[in-house]
Order: C-alpha cells, then structure tokens, then sequence
C-alpha cells in the first residue's frame, strides 16, 4: 500500500496575519510552519505502516506552494515520510480551493496512491474542503474530519462527529481521508530524522510535469472571484486583565460581574 | 441562470435548523435575481410532507432523490444532476460538515467556484456577492463568480429562518446515477450519542471548559464554578475535549454541536477557534481565561484573563459562593 499525505506550510498561528491591501489575498509571507494538523495526518500514516496489519510501501508527503514551502517537506519527512513532491509553478499562484484541488489531485494521479491522508483543516485559510475536491478528482470515495481510523485489507473504518453525533463509515480504498487532530499525539522527530530529512529523496515539479491544465489554475482562472478585503464592523474591545496576583484578579472578575448583575 | 438549488439537511425526520435558514435566504435572494428557490432532500425515502414543509420557507419547488443517508457524495451526484439538467445559476448550503464537504465536491465536478464559512450574501446585477470574514474575522472578503455556476457555503447560524413561503411546495422526485466512488462507502451507524443527555441549551449561565483545563478531571473546576452560580447555570464544553472523552458529547458547543446565547458564557482554556465561536457569538456577555495572550478567543471576549485558570477558577468560585452567601 501507498499512502500519501498532503501537506502545506502555514503562517506560524503565533504570528499576526494580516491582508495585502493591493490584492485583497493573505500575505503569506512572514514565519512559516508546517500546518499543525498535517502532522496528525503524517502520525495517521505512521501508525498504519508500524500496526503491520498492511504491507505499506512507502509514505509520501506532497505539497504544492512557493521554493519555502519545502521546508514544509523537511518537517513532514523528519516525522516518517520516505519522500516528498512539491508541485510549484508561478502559474499556480493564487488558485482558489477548487483549483488548489485540482493540482493536488493531478500531481497524486502520477503516484497512484492506495490512500490519500490529510489534515482536516489549515490554519490558514480555514479551507477544510480540500480533501471533497481532490477525493472528486480522483474519483475517490472521501471523508473529512475523522478521529478514529482503522484498515483491514482494502476496508476503511472511519469515526468523525457529524451535525447529529458520531458517525461510523466504512470505506473501500483508494480513498482521500482527512483527520481531525483527536485522531492521534503525533511524535516528535527525531535530532537524526531532522539532520537527514533534507537527504531524503524531494521531487520538484511544475504544472507541465503533471498534466495541469494552465488554464484551470491560477487567480485569473479560478471560479471564485476574490475581491476586496474590508474592514468588518468594529467591536469595542474587551477588557484584559494579565493575571498577577489572583486574589486580586478574583476581585475585579467579581465586581465586573456584579456590575453586570450576572452573580 | 437565475434558480438557486438549496441542499436541505434532514435527519430523524425534522430540517436541519441551518438548511431551513438556506431555504429562506435562497428565496429572498432569487427574488432579488429574477430566479425561483429550489430545495434538495436526499435520502432513503424522504418523506414527501417533510419535503413540502419547505415550501413555508419559500421554496417554489422541492427536489428528493433517493440515495444512502448521511453520506456527502451522493448528494453530489444528485445536486450536479440537478443542476446539469439547466437553470441553476448557484447552490446554496447552510452551515455544517455535510454541507462543506457536498459543497466542496460539487465545485470539483461541476468546474465551479466555491466558497465557504459566508457570513452574507447579497444581489447586485442580477449576480449575488459572498462575504466572507477572514484572518479570525478582522477583515471580510467579498467573492463573486465567474464559473456558470457559483457555490456558497455559509457559515453556521448565518442566515435567518424566515417563513414567508406561499404554503406547501411541489415536489419532484430527482432520478440519478450514484457515483462510483459514491458507493464505495457506506455509513455503519450514525449520529451516536457519547457520555450523558445533558441539556445546555437553556442554561443562562455556561461555564465551558476546553483543552487548557489539560486532563478530564479538569473539568471538576468548571462544575464547581457553575455549581457556585446556582440557579440556571451548567457546564459545556469545546469539539476537542469531546473528541478526547473527557466530556459528554450532547454539551459541544460549536460547528457540529450546539449554538447557545447564555447571558453570561466563561470559557475556560478555550482558544476560540472559529468553530467554537460560530455557535457561542450570540452570548451576552463572554468571559475567558486563557494562559496564551495570543488566544484568538481574548479578540471577542468582553473581558478577558490571562493566566493559569488552575488557580484562577478555585479561587473566583470560592468568590462567588461568598459574594451570594453575603
């Protein structure tokens, strides 16, 4: 079996995001990391490779983004992935969710993975549907969010929370599943595993190296427009009280309260 | 080009509250466009006066197709057939996880432009305008389409629940093929209630805890504080520690849990992600303490503490019982 695992480099949450002005697209520049939930996908195929129930080949980590989002690669091979691909291309700079997909999904066709696993969200752009539009693609059977994965044979068995509980789903791979971050504790990489992940074999492609249609791809030709940004209504904002010494704290929580007539 | 298809979410025989929301702003916004609203019940045998029911809500006609529940993808199969057979300029879908993943597999069959978490749609031209919040809500996106035909997810609680339809709809059943890869997955059992029925939804007071409380035991802190407010008051909780069993699942507050609006909300060890706040924004008065200063939850809070709620929380409920015995 082969897995691959789709990984993306995300602004670091730590830092504070922010528009360009000029194109009404998040600035992606600043510090970078891979995007925290992709570990759990990256752990998800770890523990299906050492469970030993199935033969698996070879995990591959692929990622489509800028030169620096190999570094994305790095971290993603430093916890277990044997080899990466990274599709970059100027061409694809700006394509929307349904074009990102797109790309992703003819990339994956060159490696015909038994399952596709990612994370169930970035932290960037919230997009949590990238995995529908590349399961779509594929032609692949596909479900998000799942924190509870098991393989038997070629036999899936997903659990996720729904609208109305937990849901059970079983599935026949190939598939394109995307973990929740219940799913698993990913490990820490190894000091060795981190020095030799730039060793590790990276594939660069470009959109003519993967059959993209260029005309699918990019800002100017994905369906969804996105325009301006501006500003949402202001909320006054709140008050913040650092906590340093807490009986004191406790004081003014109580009093805000008490003004409020909520004790 | 001017009908708008409304996915309607059913389930144990009643519409989900955020597909009957999507039914109201689909016909408020074909009226705007020239077009009709037409919702979509996919399942096994829906019931056609549930199907009707949504003609309340405005729309003009409504659609069933018979297919496995509880599965996004052969409600793609069923939508794309729905729209390939002509007239749908946009699909339309309330907020929740089937509907982001319907919505997102539709775009990839149909060619089309989607996007999601909307906040508010609007017509101009006879063409409608998503906005969306970005960046943890401090900017909004404005998205238009330039596919045939444009897809708009939106966010949870987005749009009101309006009943100005003329009465009971048409409806139609919809014939399709599923998908290969649709039946290639099957759902075992669904909607599974974890951990104990406890009602949150008319709490007036919610102290809901979340991963910084560190281990289940945490959650004791937060039973005694809402035990020291007394009356109407109970403790929920986040996505995350529902997942990890530290909590019952019927006290979730957010995207696939509850939507509250308690007069006072204090989250405790809560980030405040955007699938939390969707289904808590609507309370009075928020209060949240947090060790991270950079915790987005400090952006909507009214008032918030940062430090270690371990010692915070023992001690502010000692403070309330005080201040009521006094």
């Amino acid at each position: 079996m082969k897995i691959c695992v789709l990984v993306k480099e995300v602004p670091d949450a730590a830092v504070h995001k922010r528009i360009d002005p000029s194109t009404g697209r998040m600035d992606r520049g600043g510090e970078k990391t891979l995007n925290p939930y992709d570990t759990h996908a990256i752990e998800a195929a770890m523990q299906i490779k050492e469970s030993g129930g199935v033969q698996v080949s070879e995990i591959i980590a692929v990622t489509m983004g800028p030169a620096s989002a190999v570094r994305a690669l790095h971290k993603a091979v430093s916890l277990g992935a044997d080899r990466s691909v990274h599709l970059s291309d100027d061409a694809l700079a700006g394509s929307d969710v349904a074009a990102t997909g797109y790309a992703l999904a003819q990339t994956l066709k060159r490696e015909s993975p038994d399952l596709v696993l990612l994370g169930q969200q970035s932290d960037d752009g919230e997009c949590y549907t990238i995995g529908a539009v590349v399961a779509e693609h594929l032609s692949m059977p596909s479900l998000t969010q799942v924190i509870k994965l098991d393989l038997a044979g070629d036999e899936l068995t997903c659990e996720r929370q729904a609208e109305y509980g937990y849901d059970t789903v079983k599935i026949t791979t190939p598939a394109v599943i995307s973990v929740g971050d219940a799913i698993n504790e990913p490990r820490y990489p190894s000091l060795k595993a981190i020095m030799g992940a730039k060793k590790k074999p990276l594939d660069t492609l470009g959109v003519g190296d993967v059959e993209i249609d260029a005309g699918k791809v990019g800002g100017e030709h994905s369906g969804a427009r996105w325009t301006s940004a501006k500003a949402p209504p202001q909320k006054a904002s709140g008050q913040i009280i650092e906590d340093e010494d807490t009986a004191e704290t406790v004081e003014k929580i109580v009093a805000w309260l008490d003004e409020r007539k909520l004790i | 080009m001017s009908d708008i298809l409304v996915y309607a979410l059913h389930y144990d025989g009643a519409i989900n509250k955020n597909s009957l929301g999507a039914v109201a702003e689909g016909a408020r916004l074909a009226k705007q466009i020239g077009g009709e609203a037409h919702a979509i019940l996919v399942g096994e045998d829906v019931p056609a006066d549930l199907a009707a029911s949504l003609g309340e809500y405005g729309a003009a006609k409504v659609l069933t197709a018979q297919a496995p529940d509880g599965l996004a993808q052969p409600v793609v199969d069923a939508m794309a057939a729905a729209i390939g057979a002509g007239g749908y300029g946009y699909a339309l879908f309330g907020g929740g996880l089937l509907g982001f993943e319907i919505g997102a597999g539709l775009a990839a069959r149909l060619d089309a432009g989607v996007a999601m978490e909307i906040t508010t749609v609007r017509a101009q031209d006879g063409q409608l305008i998503a906005e969306r919040p970005i960046l943890g809500d401090s900017a909004i996106s404005e998205i238009t389409y330039r596919s045939d035909v444009g897809i708009i997810i939106g966010r949870l609680n987005a749009f009101e629940i309006t009943k100005d339809g003329a009465g009971p709809a048409p409806v139609e059943t919809l014939s399709f093929t599923l998908s290969p890869q649709a039946a290639r997955a099957r759902i075992v059992t669904r909607g599974e209630q974890r951990g104990a029925d406890v009602d949150i939804e008319g709490a007036s007071v919610l102290v809901a805890g979340g991963r910084g409380l560190g281990k289940k035991e945490g959650f004791q802190l937060c039973d005694d504080l809402a035990a020291a407010f007394g009356g109407s008051s109970a403790v929920a909780a986040t996505r995350a520690v529902v997942d990890a069993g530290w909590y019952p699942y019927a006290a979730q507050i957010g995207q696939t849990g509850k939507t509250v609006a308690p007069k006072l909300y204090l989250a405790a060890g809560i980030s405040g992600a955007i699938q939390h706040k969707v289904g808590m924004m609507g309370s009075e008065n928020i209060v949240a303490i947090n060790k991270d200063a950079n915790a987005p939850i400090f952006e909507f809070s009214d008032l918030g503490i940062v430090g270690d709620l371990n010692k915070i929380l023992p001690k502010l409920t000692e403070a309330i019982k005080a201040h009521k015995g006094g």
